[in-house]
């Protein structure tokens, strides 16, 4: 209907490298693109800065953890740690006096070098021994946040971020904030987009599979195992620097601590494992929907007139939250990228579905 | 050297450490027919704790009444959690299960604290404070009532697993394959781990509540708890309760040693470097099985 064919041929393989193997793909990517370029003057700055922006950079920061987690395979539950690194490593050179642009690349290089740390529990062990190490390494982050105030200022306090400046420009405005955000997000999802078209692409995914296998392929799992940590772990680095430079404005030890590592494996894991645009689906499922549950339930209560408990108020957003993982898990484990792609696989021969059956 | 002091550091150390491996063991029961990482556990936990307090305050039942009852809605619990959230997921990859668990987690907390709020209420179970000495020693009651209750918790798995019904359950913590061609019903085994799991959790949870208020610090029990069953070897029940011994007087004594040195807090740092450790050194832990991957 939307799509009018009658399937995927690839006539050669230029076409089957392409990254929109569809036109309509393309024509409907190009379509947000230049949505999200006038987003600005279209959607209030409210919305822009309290909804879009922060899912913007959640995806860039989800879409890292995919690297590892969907197209490496290996779990990892200290992400928000490795956020952390790049944002207090970013914020101090900033207030060092280093312009942004570097603070931003040093914020992710010392991301990497801290998240390779990882990698080296995953040359051990996997899968739910690699997730306990990550776990635990998250514990230790966190304790050597809030007990070393020469970084974070101690367990209470908050480091303030100083003004963002790009290529010379204050940035200060609130379509200023979106659009490095935008960019950012934009920037990271074409580097995702086109990994499976390369041969690290392919690489991390035969290491995911199988490792052992992969090794007897001649594919270096050791060195991809790390290439996939550091990498991921540069793309949270930054995410993170980011996030306090044009979100929080401030950074404080809470803003990285171990639920905030569950939340994005959550919002990857929801979003669909290796997805790009799963990702994308996830992220606004995680962070949006609690919070506009809740405003149904206070709106619901207010229309039969019954007064809802400020703590149990207060608390509905995680039960949500909570059930949220649960549900969508249990209709469709591959995540919302898979919902989304079993759509448009039907829409997309749908008169003429000779592709099935 | 205080040799006083030490040693009354290392016994309370060893009476925490039990009831941290009375939340272990918890976990281990599932692990152990299903291989499936209960992140959920210290959610369980804090739902055993506030269906106690709901029965025993709210309804002004008698504790000795509130806590069977309360067994029997936590067994229930268990059940109904695996049948209708893990048997669906049963045979995909970990991280989905893990996943699944951690949301679960997240669910029972909220709930919970949706129902009940977050005020921290004690659960009086009327063990006194008093300090009692031996010799020296000071030595705390409720934490000796805990030990004690992790003891008959682990003496009642030894027993039953040499029935009919454990027999079953271990014969699918060995081969469930192997279980399910003689004609053992393995979905019924692991919900009844889920089941039994459920009310270890409010034995943990009404003990825990007691000694640090009923609240939801109790989920965070679970980094402790993963760190017994890991180190005790995820699917053995002795090796969670000798883990939780070692893992408690580690932490007493190291703490004690640590905290002038790094300004306080040290617990948790220890906690995270024992799993740390153990999982580089020894993945299979202490009395794990150690399984060997084929290609």
């Amino acid at each position: 209907m939307f799509y009018r064919l009658s399937g995927v041929h690839h006539a050669d393989y230029v076409s089957d490298t392409r990254i929109f193997k569809l036109p309509a793909d393309r024509n409907l990517a190009a379509f947000i693109f230049l949505f999200g370029l006038v987003a600005p003057f279209i959607i209030p700055s409210l919305y822009l800065n309290s909804y879009i922006l922060p899912w913007l950079i959640w995806t860039a920061a989800a879409l890292g953890l995919n690297l590892v987690t969907g197209w490496a395979g290996q779990l990892h539950l200290g992400y928000a740690a490795v956020m952390a690194v790049g944002a207090y490593s970013a914020i101090h050179a900033a207030r060092f006096g280093i312009p942004w642009e570097f603070a931003l690349i040093i914020g992710g290089l010392s991301s990497s070098v801290i998240g390779s740390l990882f990698a080296f529990a995953a040359l051990r062990v996997k899968g739910l021994y690699l997730a306990l190490t990550t776990l635990a390494m998250q514990f230790v982050m966190d304790w050597v946040l809030t007990h070393s105030p020469a970084i974070t200022g101690g367990s209470h306090a908050s480091l303030q971020s100083p003004t963002l400046a790009l290529l010379g420009q204050d940035i200060t405005s609130d379509a200023g904030y979106y659009y490095v955000a935008f960019g950012w997000c934009v920037l990271v999802t074409i580097f995702m987009l086109n990994l499976k078209r390369t041969g690290l692409g392919r690489a991390l995914v035969a290491v995911r599979e199988k490792d052992f296998a992969a090794a007897i392929l001649g594919v270096n799992s050791f060195y991809y195992k790390i290439l996939a940590f550091a990498t991921s772990s540069f793309i949270a680095g930054v995410s993170g620097a980011l996030l306090i430079a044009t979100f929080f404005f401030l950074a404080a030890p809470e803003q990285f601590s171990v639920n905030v590592s569950i939340q994005v494996l959550a919002m990857v894991i929801v979003g669909g494992l290796g997805s790009v645009i799963g990702s994308y689906f996830g992220v606004a499922l995680i962070l949006l929907v609690p919070g506009l549950v809740n405003g149904l339930v206070v709106a619901g209560s207010a229309g039969l007139g019954t007064q809802i408990n400020v703590e149990t108020l207060a608390h509905i957003p995680n039960a949500v939250y909570g059930a949220l993982i649960v549900v969508v898990l249990l209709i469709e484990p591959l995540g919302l990228g898979k919902l989304y792609g079993n759509i448009r696989d039907y829409l997309m021969v749908w008169p003429f579905d000779q592709l099935r059956k | 050297m205080d040799w006083v002091f030490l040693s009354e550091l290392a016994i309370n150390g060893a009476l925490t450490g039990l009831l941290y491996s009375l939340f272990a063991i918890g976990l281990v029961l599932i692990y152990k027919a299903s291989s499936v990482p209960n992140l959920a556990q210290g959610g369980l936990t804090m739902v055993g704790a506030y269906v106690v307090l709901a029965l025993s305050h709210d309804a002004g039942l008698p504790l000795w009444v509130a806590i069977p009852l309360g067994a029997v809605i936590m067994f229930a619990l268990g059940f109904g959690i695996e049948r209708v959230a893990l048997r669906r997921l049963a045979g995909r990859p970990v991280v989905m299960i893990l996943m699944l668990t951690l949301g679960l987690d997240i669910f029972l907390r909220g709930t919970t604290l949706a129902i009940w709020g977050g005020t921290s209420r004690s659960m009086e179970l009327g063990v006194s404070y008093e300090p009692l000495f031996v010799g020296d020693i000071f030595v705390s009651r409720i934490h000796l009532v805990g030990a004690a209750v992790t003891i008959a918790f682990f003496v009642a798995f030894m027993l039953f697993f040499r029935t009919r019904t454990g027999v079953k359950l271990r014969a699918i913590a060995d081969d469930y394959m192997a279980s399910w061609s003689v004609g053992i019903s393995v979905e019924r085994g692991v919900g009844l781990s889920w089941a039994l799991a459920s009310v270890v959790a409010l034995g943990a949870g009404v003990i825990w509540g007691e000694i640090q208020g009923v609240d939801q610090s109790l989920s965070l029990l679970l980094l402790k708890g993963l760190t017994v069953a890991v180190l005790g070897g995820l699917d053995s029940i002795l090796g969670a309760v000798i883990a939780g011994l070692i893992l408690g007087i580690v932490e007493n004594v190291g703490a004690d040693f640590l905290d002038p040195l790094v300004g306080g807090g040290s617990r948790e740092l220890i906690v995270a470097a024992v799993l740390i450790l153990t999982v580089m050194i020894r993945p299979h832990g202490l009395f794990g099985r150690h399984d060997i991957e084929r290609v």
